[in-house]
């Protein structure tokens, strides 16, 4: 069984097919890595897969639900979390409210009960808050627990992303280059941790740039170019693999 | 110290809660008290609004038009219709509320500012609705209104209202601040911070902000509502586009995202036309130079520049 399923999958801006007929599998405890280089499609296949883009044509099953016409925060509720390529930090939040909201779905979100306080959130919050304290702490933000978000730094921020979206605790988890503009031990860090997220039984699937860091850690790799399945397979058969090369490496 | 006492949930109810009783030893007479009255109404307007323009980053331009909507269901049921005071105020409340969520519903599922142009335009079809339909709202003339009645108490007078407005202030700040800090409230917040991010982790951010806007325009009912029994007198100019303009300059002034700076931005406002009673004509130049100095110079508003202020100090 497979936990995402994409089937000809094609989105088109205009002329420009940013994803054409793309079809692929993602089984349930695996790391997955999406590459390729820049304008591949990449984060337009996340955008698709997390609905917040329409696909042209072609159908995407979460769980072997088909997710089309759904909201973003209905796969939410499904089982999927994602970061973002470009920040997407509540910086007029503090650092732990930021993964408090990871917790959305968990929590009574009831207005009224919100209003009057009823002792049931009160006490949901308390728990809520250790969560997310414990959540930074796993992702290695620690020392963060009691900042604003926006007086922390570039990397923290990209694994505070990272804490918020598995206080949702999802079972399908996207990254969108979570090691892009982090030096290489940042990166050494991302690597360990996106393992350890892994290992608690999390899918992940990363878009990523560093070929080091994917060749490292993924268990199977989808390369994309011009939007089209270029080849798919494990690492080692990627890094064999003729076509890839050219597109990606370049032919010397 | 300050600072901290600021930032903490009860420590600034308490600062409002010593103000609001040992104000009245400093009101010399009636019109003071009548001020004091004044800054508390649109107090609570303001909280209501602030939640939605600070907190969850909407603009509404029609505010004006549900507190005189509020107003107007009020006068028209007590001194037409006979009802009783707290029915006409439920139906004012059930009015605006109605017709808040068929305004939002559709609009906050576009993001952008779509609900300021929405909200400017209901504002100015409620103001005109109450200018023109003169047989019953007595047009741009006004109205009068009966004084408040429950169950045969009649509530008359500045002392009387000075202690229900300043209890009611209490009450809306409790309830904002228990809603900032909640579920509910921080997805508002992140409605306000990263939309697209709320969403993926679930937060249906259009049911919020229609809910938001829905208790908003709901505080501004019920405050148009009381104001039309304690002034007893209603004209359109209390729906209209100038008291939505100077709320959202409250809102602005006093400190996005701050509920104590809402009340501190209710105060400044309303006391200015007092101290410039000679500038009338001056007034919306004045406001709008207020708005416009206060996002160029201090985005943030008064009491969260100020508390960062202190903040910097303790350090």
């Amino acid at each position: 069984m497979s936990l995402l399923r994409v089937e000809s999958l094609s989105k088109s801006f205009g002329g420009v097919h940013a994803i054409e007929e793309l079809s692929f599998e993602i089984k349930p405890g695996t790391i997955h890595s999406v590459i390729g280089p820049n304008g591949a499609g990449k984060t337009t296949l996340f955008n698709l897969i997390t609905a917040l883009y329409k696909p042209t044509t072609g159908k995407i099953f979460l769980a072997d639900q088909d997710i089309n016409g759904k909201k973003p925060y209905q796969l939410a509720r499904l089982g999927m979390s994602r970061t973002f390529q470009n920040l997407q930090i509540c910086m007029n939040m503090t650092a732990v409210e930021n993964v408090m909201v990871g917790r959305h779905l968990h929590l009574n979100s009831n207005f009224l009960c919100a209003m009057f306080r009823l002792p049931q959130v009160v006490n949901g919050d308390r728990a809520c808050r250790e969560k997310a304290a414990g959540l930074m702490e796993f992702v290695g933000t620690g020392k963060y627990v009691h900042a604003d978000a926006n007086a922390m730094p570039y990397g923290a921020l990209k694994r505070l992303e990272i804490a918020r979206a598995l206080a949702a605790e999802p079972k399908i988890l996207l990254l969108d280059e979570p090691a892009a503009g982090l030096n290489a031990s940042e990166t050494g860090e991302i690597d360990q941790l996106i393992q350890k997220i892994a290992e608690t039984g999390v899918t992940v699937v990363l878009v990523e740039h560093d070929m080091k860091l994917v060749m490292h850690i993924s268990d199977y790799l989808l390369v994309l170019n011009f939007g089209k399945k270029l080849a798919e397979g494990t690492p080692d058969e990627i890094r064999a693999n003729p076509e890839v090369i050219a597109a990606y490496l370049g032919t010397s | 110290m300050v600072a901290k006492l600021a930032n903490s949930r009860y420590g600034g109810m308490a600062v409002l809660v010593l103000v609001i009783t040992l104000l009245p030893l400093l009101l010399p007479n009636p019109y003071y008290y009548d001020v004091v009255i004044h800054i508390g109404i649109s107090a609570i307007v303001v909280v209501g609004l602030n939640l939605l323009v600070g907190y969850a980053g909407q603009i509404s331009l029609g505010h004006g038009g549900f507190f005189g909507l509020g107003a107007y269901t009020t006068g028209i049921l007590t001194a037409h219709y006979g009802w009783p005071s707290l029915l006409a105020l439920l139906a004012g409340v059930l009015l605006v509320g109605s017709l808040a969520f068929l305004t939002a519903r559709p609009i906050l599922r576009l993001s952008g500012h779509y609900l300021a142009m929405a909200t400017l335009g209901l504002g100015i079809i409620i103001s005109i609705v109450i200018s023109t339909e003169d047989w019953i709202t007595g047009g741009p003339d006004g109205m009068s209104v009966p004084p408040f009645q429950l169950f045969g108490w009649q509530v008359y007078g500045e002392k009387i209202w000075y202690w229900i407005i300043g209890g009611l202030l209490l009450l809306s700040i409790w309830l904002a601040l228990n809603i900032i800090d909640s579920p509910a409230g921080r997805a508002l917040r992140a409605v306000h911070g990263s939309e697209i991010a709320a969403q993926v982790v679930g937060v249906d951010t259009v049911h919020y902000k229609v809910l938001l806007f829905v208790v908003s325009a709901v505080f501004a009912s019920i405050m148009g509502s009381l104001n039309a029994h304690y002034a007893g007198f209603i004209t359109p100019n209390q729906a209209g586009f100038f008291h939505s303009i100077e709320l959202v300059t409250m809102v602005v002034l006093g400190g996005m995202a701050s509920t104590f700076g809402a009340v501190i931005g209710a105060a400044i406002l309303t006391l200015l036309p007092q101290l410039l009673s000679g500038f009338e004509d001056w007034e919306m130049v004045i406001f709008g130079l207020i708005l416009m100095l206060t996002l160029i110079f201090m985005p943030k508003g008064l009491v969260p520049t100020i508390t960062a202020m202190l903040k910097g100090n303790a350090k």
